[in-house]
């Protein structure tokens, strides 16, 4: 009986002890130790993160993750995938379980500085909309007073859609799910008369529907979502690296530096282009990686132009228009900061 | 002095006895280092969960109840709108799971209650349709039967306006996959007196069933108590309902605009968690109540018919009785299970506890460790107080043995 007692003292002083292990803080250290990045995506979300037919993972955030392990290993396929459902995105990446977290995530400022979380920079320039059955005979997101919407729980689409309504003095009847296919699955099933979530996601959900062409996307914009990758706060190197992945992908589609003609490319006598692929400088070391990192990303993974067109573009089901996602040289709002 | 020595003998004996070997001392001294262990082992479990909130500069702390939520929820039976705090829709949450709990624990006891007794029927049918149920649907995971209710059958049922209602036509039962709707009873000035004449009947029915018992006692003449007690339940507040004016109304549901406007409507998430939360629940207690009237011996039914009791007193007064004390345990925990499972209610998009506060309210304030401690205490009040209830029910129908 005593010894019961004493082993069980001792069992729980062990656990007390294991308890009081710190989280850490370099994730590049650990990343490389492991030899992948762990990356938290969407449980399915064509043109940003979904499976395609041969089982990979693919769409615009998938290509983040893919780039940051082209820079960190110079190998793109390096990464492992972690889906989550909206709700359990952020304690995923502030527990560690995953290392970056790109799932189309809108950049909110309650997001920015009170979740021990930071976004790297905006992946893709996003607007709250509305999806409706052709049959109900509306045609502006201002006759919706009465209806029935879909929403997912956990989304700052939750908190845009009861601002708008209010500010519009119209009423409507919430119906939440956690999951995304719950959701596909209410609307598809006429339990609610509205879908709301980002334009680029109803435009990708529209097509899993069992009639896509008996959808239409109301022309109202609601809101301004700006997506990006997320890391966690108090690791400026790895924020870096993140950060760093989509600028070069913006400043090789600057350049005019292809997934083809990279290898070309190397030849340039271009100072600009020198430096990007990491003829000149050593600009990767200051990241702790390789000065070919951004070769890598370039070769392995793409320009953000291509990158765009292959996911979302119009050779794709979604046909999305670059719009304000074009480069800031071409009347959008992508951005790059040089690499010099 | 040696009558003083004798009287202490005792610890005499135990001062011969080494401290090291007494075993009152060492388990003394042994408890209170397990006492001491699991105070240290809580104390550096929270403090250096703060410690990391802290470094990774995440905001923690209560304060976030008393801000605006901001969000709308789908059914709530206190007001509430979006501009209510977090507190409030804390509230919401925890009301949205007690009475889907307390209406399942009340038709899983009902359905199981019959569903039981049908087993023991002597009717070749009854007693192999009971078993069916009973084997089917215990032995389906509730999650899928959940799903079943509301994807295969309450969602297939057609839109209102697919339904074929006509706009703005008043309907008094409709049932469409946007819910069930039922007219609204409307009070009107004086509606409350009959909830009071409601109250006042019940209360009489049970003084009347006091009086009637102990007549009987004193007496052995019985007296209809069911009856009387029927009687006044019905009629009491009818006649409060005649004589104030008949002051209240019925709201009926019409379609207008995209949906049902007006009446009383119960949500297809509510029905389909209702439904199988109780039926799945019912198969167990329909099982505990077959063993419960299993377990009372044959000869106290026969004792009771050598008496002159007719079959129907028999059961009511000697075999239901002795039945309780062995259903009431095992069916406390299947009332547990019942008020825990309803946090399946997620998947199906039910607001309760779990997909409000667990779900929405830790979104937005991003405080996972507050947020999922408050929602396991209330879990654990929760299931402390079904049990501390039905202990005192237990012991209200222990047998009392002389």
């Amino acid at each position: 009986m005593n010894n019961k007692i004493l082993s069980a003292v001792v069992g729980v002083t062990a656990v007390a002890s294991l308890g009081a292990t710190a989280a850490s803080a370099a994730t590049l250290d650990d990343v490389k130790a492991k030899g992948f990045v762990q990356c938290g995506v969407s449980t399915g979300l064509a043109g940003f993160s979904a499976p395609n037919d041969a089982g990979d993972w693919s769409g615009l955030d998938v290509d983040i993750c893919r780039g940051v392990a082209a820079a960190v290993f110079g190998d793109a396929t390096a990464v492992k995938y972690s889906p989550l459902s909206a709700k359990e995105r952020f304690t995923a990446l502030q527990s560690g379980e995953i290392d970056l977290l790109p799932r189309n995530t809108t950049w909110t400022m309650s997001r920015d500085t009170q979740l021990g979380l930071n976004f790297t920079g905006v992946n893709y320039y996003d607007g709250q909309g509305f999806m409706v059955r052709k049959s109900l005979g509306v045609n502006s997101a201002l006759q919706l007073s009465g209806a029935s919407v879909c929403v997912q729980t956990g989304t700052t689409t939750e908190l845009n859609l009861t601002d708008y309504f209010k500010a519009n003095g119209m009423t409507y009847n919430p119906v939440v799910f956690e999951k995304l296919e719950e959701v596909n699955a209410a609307y598809d099933a006429n339990r609610c008369d509205v879908y709301t979530t980002d334009q680029s996601g109803l435009y990708s959900i529209r097509l899993g529907l069992s009639a896509p062409d008996e959808h239409m996307v109301l022309p109202e914009v609601i809101s301004k979502e700006p997506l990006g990758p997320v890391v966690r706060q108090g690791d400026d190197q790895w924020f870096s690296i993140v950060k760093w992945v989509h600028f070069a992908m913006i400043n090789a589609e600057e350049m005019g530096i292809t997934s083809a003609n990279v290898d070309e490319m190397m030849n340039s006598e271009d100072p600009n282009v020198k430096r990007i692929l990491g003829k000149e400088g050593t600009f990767g070391e200051g990241m702790g990686i390789g000065n070919d990192w951004a070769y890598n990303i370039i070769k392995q993974v793409g320009n953000y132009g291509e990158v765009f067109e292959r996911n979302l573009g119009a050779s794709t089901p979604l046909g999305i228009a670059r719009g304000v996602n074009a480069l800031w040289s071409k009347g959008g709002l992508q951005y790059a900061p040089p690499i010099r | 002095m040696a009558h003083q020595e004798g009287v202490s003998a005792d610890a005499g004996d135990s001062e011969r006895v080494s401290l090291m070997n007494d075993p009152k001392a060492r388990g003394l001294v042994f408890q209170a280092l397990l006492i001491i262990a699991v105070i240290y082992l809580v104390y550096s479990g929270v403090t250096n969960a703060i410690d990391n909130l802290a470094r990774a500069g995440i905001a923690s702390g209560f304060g976030f109840f008393g801000e605006r939520a901001g969000f709308d929820i789908g059914q709530s039976f206190i007001p509430y709108t979006n501009d209510s705090t977090y507190l409030r829709a804390f509230f919401v949450g925890l009301l949205n799971t007690m009475v889907v709990a307390i209406i399942g624990i009340f038709f899983a006891t009902m359905i199981g209650f019959i569903v039981g007794l049908a087993r023991l029927s002597k009717n070749y049918l009854v007693q192999k349709f009971a078993t069916v149920y009973v084997e089917t649907l215990r032995n389906i995971p509730l999650l899928l039967q959940l799903l079943f209710w509301y994807k295969a059958v309450l969602s297939i049922l057609p839109s209102p306006r697919a339904g074929g209602l006509e706009p703005g036509v008043e309907v008094v039962f409709n049932l469409n996959n946007r819910g069930l709707y039922m007219p609204r009873i409307v009070p009107e000035g004086g509606a409350q007196l009959i909830l009071y004449a409601f109250i006042v009947a019940v209360v009489g029915w049970i003084l009347i069933g006091r009086w009637a018992k102990k007549r009987q006692m004193a007496t052995g003449q019985q007296f209809p108590v069911f009856l009387t007690g029927l009687g006044l339940v019905i009629f009491l507040p009818l006649i409060a309902f005649l004589v104030t004016g008949m002051p209240l109304s019925l709201e009926y549901a019409s379609l207008q605009g995209f949906n049902m406007v007006g009446g009383w409507v119960i949500q297809p998430e509510f029905m389909a968690l209702l439904l199988g939360l109780s039926l799945y629940t019912a198969s167990f207690i329909a099982e505990i109540v077959r063993a419960g009237i299993l377990a009372v011996s044959h000869g106290q039914s026969e004792a009771a018919f050598a008496l002159g009791l007719r079959p129907n007193l028999t059961s009511r007064l000697v075999v239901v009785p002795q039945a309780m004390r062995v259903i009431i345990p095992p069916l406390t925990s299947q009332y547990l299970n019942l008020t825990k499972n309803s946090s399946l209610a997620v998947a199906i998009g039910y607001p309760d506890l779990v997909s409000i506060f667990g779900g929405t309210v830790l979104n937005q304030t991003g405080q996972a460790v507050e947020v999922i401690s408050i929602t396991m205490l209330v879990y654990l009040t929760l299931s402390l107080l079904t049990s501390a209830f039905m202990n005192w029910f237990n012991s209200s129908v222990a047998l009392v043995e002389r």
